[in-house]
């Protein structure tokens, strides 16, 4: 009776239903997060979420901090039993799998729902991932860090020359055959626009697509970006693994040695790594 | 008609018609290239953008379209004649399987070796192809009675299902761009880039060649039965022996050229059969010339159908290949 009549009066109706709703945050804060996403689980750690996580996916390496944790299987293979064994309060999937999906849901467990978009989506993920684990300024905090290193490579290419690029992520090693690369649209031809390139394959709207020779010189690109997952490597193996190219020397990147090759393993993980791929591929288009 | 009369016209015609498909093929493509351009030997070569699109991204595929859709075809009417099964194909005995499963472990191990220009993935698929032929010979001849071609015939579908097995198991623990990768690897493609891997194919396939034009008369035979070819003089064992390893060999070099590219080697011998009757002399030349043709012209839809995207085109051959053969059976029957 008293808490009716208290609701009769709109401020105290107003501090009740915010006490409730703080109070049903705090409940749904979740305190044992299972992340099957690499790319989002550093998002959770560069939120500062990372001591809720309890278990990652078989392909996460970072931050360090991850290898430590038990792993539940990955994208193709999630190892439900485990999942829910751990007895988590949020489980990061990934779109496609619908299978997990069902199963969280008959488990209800609650999961959060990611796919790869372009580079923006990355500051929509980590703002998304603040508001559901309680770290709403770490998070504000990660994607003003992160926008200030974007901004920085991008004032320090704007207004130069943007040479026409292809950006060749895989190839049959030692030939020609095979090769796949960023097309117009997605997370690697934001990367190479944002590096201050030009990507030379922005007319096919996909994100990445098989190319063959004749395109290649057709398009005659004037700069050829290989990303290559070693981290080292000497200068006679550089000149091994672009010296197939040779075979298309009309093509100016060819001519004008401008084939390269840009190193790491954390070059094209959508997350808060991503400015450090950014800054190799921009320093490659403009040295 | 006197028969050699018959043979030499209609393969003839065959010939006629891969000439023609394999000169018009390398002038279209999904880029516009001036012929004249591309032939002006005044233009230095590092400046010719019409000539290398025409030898270096159209004539290596023309010819690679060529030699493997005339190797799957002769071969799949070689193999289909040796066990005596019409739903014999190059890909039965399980030497595309061995071949993909060398080559999906290139692929996923990211091994990375060359030999006289070769390099890892099309000289693992090879390798792949040689330990499955041992394999199903071993087991056809391990009742000490000869070659069985029954044996052969389970000891290989068999060891397809347990390669398939093993490359399903491989790309399981892959990585996911590699399995992606590999399974790419499995649809086909002849955009080979260059000679070597051509050149490098060219001595097996010969040798095979060479060995099928030794073998009408006994395919002709050994097709009726083992006994009524044994009761005319064919030395059965060694006429077997002789097809399985030279349609094995050829498999070989033609899957780790362009990949395991289904259909022709089961669509082409029946086609030119339903055309030319079944007579060894005339299917097993016409099929290589047709398979040979047929796999250029796929290959040619799958370069400018979709350009500048490609369609694999181990999806174009059973996409063109079925319907028409179905249109074609259902017509004559």
């Amino acid at each position: 009776m008293t808490v009716l009549r208290l609701l009769r009066r709109p401020a105290s109706a107003g501090l009740f239903l915010s006490v409730l709703l703080l109070a049903s945050l705090s409940a749904q804060q979740p305190k044992r997060i299972i992340s099957l996403v690499p790319n989002v689980t550093e998002i959770l750690f560069a939120i500062g979420a990372g001591p809720q996580v309890v278990a990652v996916s078989t392909y996460d390496v970072e931050p360090p901090e991850v290898r430590s944790l038990p792993t539940v299987g990955a994208l193709v293979d999630p190892d439900t039993e485990k999942i829910i064994s751990l007895r988590p309060d949020l489980v990061i999937t990934y779109g496609s799998q619908t299978d997990l999906h069902a199963q969280l849901k008959a488990a209800n467990l609650p999961y959060f729902d990611y796919r790869h978009g372009g580079l923006d989506h990355i500051f929509v993920t980590m703002r998304a991932l603040g508001a559901r684990t309680g770290h709403v300024d770490g998070a504000e905090r990660a994607a003003h860090t992160l926008q200030a290193a974007i901004d920085a490579v991008k004032q320090r290419v704007a207004g130069k020359p943007r040479p026409k690029t292809l950006l060749v992520f895989g190839r049959e090693p030692g030939s020609l055959r095979n090769i796949y690369a960023s097309a117009g649209r997605g997370f690697l031809h934001d990367m190479l626009v944002a590096a201050g390139g030009n990507d030379v394959l922005s007319d096919i709207d996909r994100e990445s697509a098989q190319v063959n020779t004749e395109l290649i010189l057709a398009r005659a690109p004037e700069v050829i970006i290989e990303l290559n997952s070693a981290n080292r490597l000497n200068d006679a193996d550089l000149k091994q693994v672009v010296a197939p190219w040779q075979a298309l020397s009309t093509v100016p990147a060819v001519r004008n040695k401008r084939v390269l090759v840009v190193m790491g393993s954390g070059l094209t993980v959508p997350g808060p790594r991503v400015a450090e791929g950014l800054d190799k591929i921009a320093r490659a288009l403009h040295p | 008609m006197n028969i050699r009369r018959r043979i030499v016209i209609v393969v003839g015609m065959f010939a006629l018609f891969t000439a023609a498909v394999m000169l018009w093929a390398p002038t279209v493509g999904s880029t516009a290239i001036s012929l004249t351009r591309a032939f002006d030997r005044s233009i230095p070569w590092d400046a010719n953008v019409d000539a290398q699109i025409f030898f270096v991204a159209r004539l290596p595929r023309v010819l690679a379209g060529a030699l493997v859709g005339a190797t799957l075809a002769a071969a799949g009417v070689v193999l289909q004649a040796l066990l005596r099964n019409p739903l014999a194909t190059p890909f039965t005995l399980g030497v595309s399987a061995g071949a993909s499963l060398g080559a999906m472990l290139a692929v996923t191990m990211r091994l990375e070796f060359g030999l006289l220009g070769v390099t890892s993935i099309p000289l693992a698929s090879f390798g792949g192809s040689i330990v499955a032929t041992a394999l199903v010979y071993a087991l056809a001849v391990s009742q000490r009675r000869g070659l069985s071609t029954n044996v052969l015939l389970l000891a290989g579908v068999t060891l397809n299902a347990f390669f398939s097995a093993l490359i399903l198991f491989v790309q399981y623990i892959a990585d996911f761009a590699e399995a992606l990768r590999a399974i790419r690897w499995m649809m086909g493609g002849l955009d080979v880039a260059g000679y070597t891997p051509i050149v490098a194919a060219l001595p097996f396939v010969l040798l095979a060649f060479g060995t099928f034009a030794m073998m009408p008369r006994t395919l002709n035979l050994l097709s009726v039965g083992t006994d009524a070819a044994a009761a005319r003089g064919v030395e059965v064992t060694t006429a077997q022996r002789l097809a399985f390893f030279s349609a094995s060999l050829a498999t070989g070099a033609a899957v780790s050229l362009g990949g395991p590219i289904g259909f022709i080697g089961i669509i082409v011998p029946h086609l030119v059969r339903l055309l030319v009757g079944s007579d060894h002399r005339v299917v097993l030349p016409a099929s290589a010339l047709f398979g040979a043709s047929f796999l250029v012209l796929c290959d040619l839809a799958a370069r400018i159908v979709m350009a500048p995207l490609e369609i694999p085109v181990g999806v174009v051959t059973a996409l063109i290949g079925g319907p028409f053969f179905l249109w074609l059976l259902v017509k004559r029957s």
